[in-house]
């Protein structure tokens, strides 16, 4: 059981590991392939989070986020996430998915098609537009001046609030968006993209 | 995790990846006379007791550095004890045996100073280029590195993989020393940093942003995974970039706005905003920017070498917009100057 199952060993994933276990959140860690290929990587960069195989990570989690890249939703196993709050920090990301243009010129945000693809789950846009850096110098806590904001959107307020409250207690002020459209605004291309910046000044990013 | 040993020096590197320096009307200067500005930086740079040169391979009109061994080979000819490095050879994109030939003649033809960095740089282009797919980097890289290490034994190779057959086959030149020098470059990604390790080469991590503390557990992470695979000590450096300059307002004022235009046209690309004077002097500050009086480079470069545990550190030192006097200048005070201050800090 975890409270926060990462699926992505990458920058990223490790970063939100080490914030999730840094406020006593259990955590696992999976990517595809032998789980003995992370258990270092896990130990020395997420200490007291666990390397696991997806399966399992996904069915003991309260929520799942996507660390991985973009170009490989596809390799998620939909019916594993049905009924799971699964939160999606991808980005086309062409350095390393490769010149998609499905994927970079989509109407509907990269979130949507993730979220078409998972149709089971429940999907959050969140942790995509903080880059990983500065996820990790930024972290502070509740009521620090200046504390930097996280945007996230989805459709379903219930678990927006959910991802809302993580996003606060790892260190974030939480900025909601109604839609999971409406996160295309924090997009690559988009101002608020790479943006870590304190509520009022990502709120006129935002407008 | 203080690892030092008797007789172990720290060694200093200069960087660059052909940006082409401006004359005195901010026009830059052709490719011809950049190729050869690197010449004579590298040539100052040994006068200076530089330990190495390093040259990445880009293949876009920002740099004019798209074959770094070919510009290492006209140093060779005009030095003498300079190491000749790559920072970083695009493996993935480039075949090993070539690879191998192109490092094991610069390895002859400079008495032995070769040196090869495998990684991807931060860039990309060289993928459609050469006709692959960005999205098979890393079986790409898994595999050619494979070979690559084969290859490095200067044995017969037999191979099976990636659709290349080799039945004992044998590559030349034969190198006089031993092993052509390899190191990995990594930018931070942790499966990059584990697989350095796994091979057991030297490893560089290139520290573009962020304050050096931030990179102390990848530092752990190679050692503790070198470790696993039973080797240890082997070398760990990292490059950043920087401008040594007269006084701090002179080093900042001429270096922020070429490298604000650096920046900001890589941020167009990749989607993020342009580079602030802010966020310029919150690294030069806090983080990866190592631009100041020979006083405070060598000072942060002494902090970050003593955090990390370096044996290396190698200065970037040409991105932005400077003359070709501009960065003589810097590498005088970075080689007179800021090398001999870091040594006395750290005392190795």
């Amino acid at each position: 059981m975890s409270d926060l199952a990462i699926l992505g060993a990458g920058k990223l994933g490790t970063t939100v590991a080490r914030l999730a276990r840094s406020q006593g959140l259990a955590v696992d860690v999976a990517r595809s392939g032998d789980p003995a290929s992370i258990r270092l990587i896990v130990e020395v960069l997420a200490p007291g989070a666990r390397a696991v195989a997806p399966p399992e990570a996904i069915a003991g989690a309260e929520m799942v986020m996507l660390a991985l890249p973009l170009s490989k939703y596809p390799s998620l196993d939909a019916d594993a996430l049905a009924g799971k709050l699964v939160i999606d920090a991808m980005n086309y990301w062409w350095e390393v998915d490769g010149r998609d243009t499905e994927l970079a010129h989509a109407e509907p945000s990269s979130s949507e098609v993730v979220g078409s693809f998972l149709a089971g789950s429940t999907l959050v846009k969140a942790f995509n537009h903080i880059g990983y850096h500065d996820l990790a110098d930024q972290a502070r806590p509740v009521g620090t001046p200046g504390r930097v904001a996280m945007a996230l959107a989805g459709d379903d307020a219930a678990a927006r609030h959910r991802v809302a409250e993580l996003v606060d207690r790892l260190g974030f002020d939480p900025v909601e968006l109604p839609t999971l459209h409406a996160g295309k605004a924090l997009e690559p291309g988009h101002p608020a993209f790479g943006a870590a910046l304190p509520a009022d000044e990502l709120d006129v990013l935002l407008r | 995790m203080n690892t030092d040993s008797p007789g172990r020096r720290l060694q200093f590197g200069l960087d660059t990846f052909g940006e082409a320096p401006v004359d005195g009307h901010g026009a830059p200067l052709s490719a011809r006379a950049s190729l050869r500005q690197v010449v004579d930086e590298a040539k100052l740079a040994e006068d200076l007791g530089i330990d190495i040169i390093a040259l990445g391979e880009h293949h876009r009109d920002d740099f004019v550095i798209s074959s770094p061994e070919t510009v290492l080979a006209a140093i060779a000819s005009v030095t003498e004890r300079i190491l000749l490095g790559t920072a970083v050879t695009v493996l993935s994109s480039d075949d090993p045996v070539r690879v191998y030939e192109r490092f094991a003649t610069l390895d002859g033809l400079s008495n032995g100073r070769a040196q090869v960095m495998l990684g991807r740089g931060s860039f990309t282009e060289s993928f459609p280029l050469f006709g692959y797919d960005l999205r098979d980097y890393n079986t790409l890289f898994e595999e050619k590195i494979a070979l690559f290490a084969e290859l490095l034994k200067e044995q017969p190779v037999t191979w099976n993989s990636g659709g290349r057959t080799l039945d004992a086959a044998d590559v030349f030149p034969k190198t006089d020393g031993g092993p052509i020098d390899t190191w990995v470059g990594v930018g931070g990604s942790p499966e990059s940093v584990v697989r350095a390790a796994a091979y057991g080469f030297p490893m560089m991590l290139a520290i573009i942003g962020g304050a050096a503390d931030r990179f102390a557990p990848y530092a752990d992470l190679y050692r503790r995974a070198l470790a696993q695979t039973g080797r240890s000590g082997q070398p760990l450096g990292i490059h950043s970039h920087g401008f040594i300059g007269a006084d701090e307002r002179e080093a900042r004022e001429t270096y922020f706005p070429g490298f604000k235009v650096h920046r900001g046209r890589v941020g167009a690309e990749r989607g993020w905003g342009s580079f602030s004077r802010a966020q310029f002097d919150g690294e030069v500050d806090h983080g990866a920017l190592y631009v100041g009086t020979s006083e405070q480079v060598a000072r942060k470069i002494a902090d970050t070498v003593t955090l990390l545990d370096l044996d290396r550190f190698d200065l970037v030192y040409s991105a932005g917009i400077l003359t070709p006097d501009q960065r003589l200048a810097s590498i005088e005070r970075y080689g007179r100057e800021v090398v001999p201050l870091v040594r006395e800090m750290v005392g190795r």
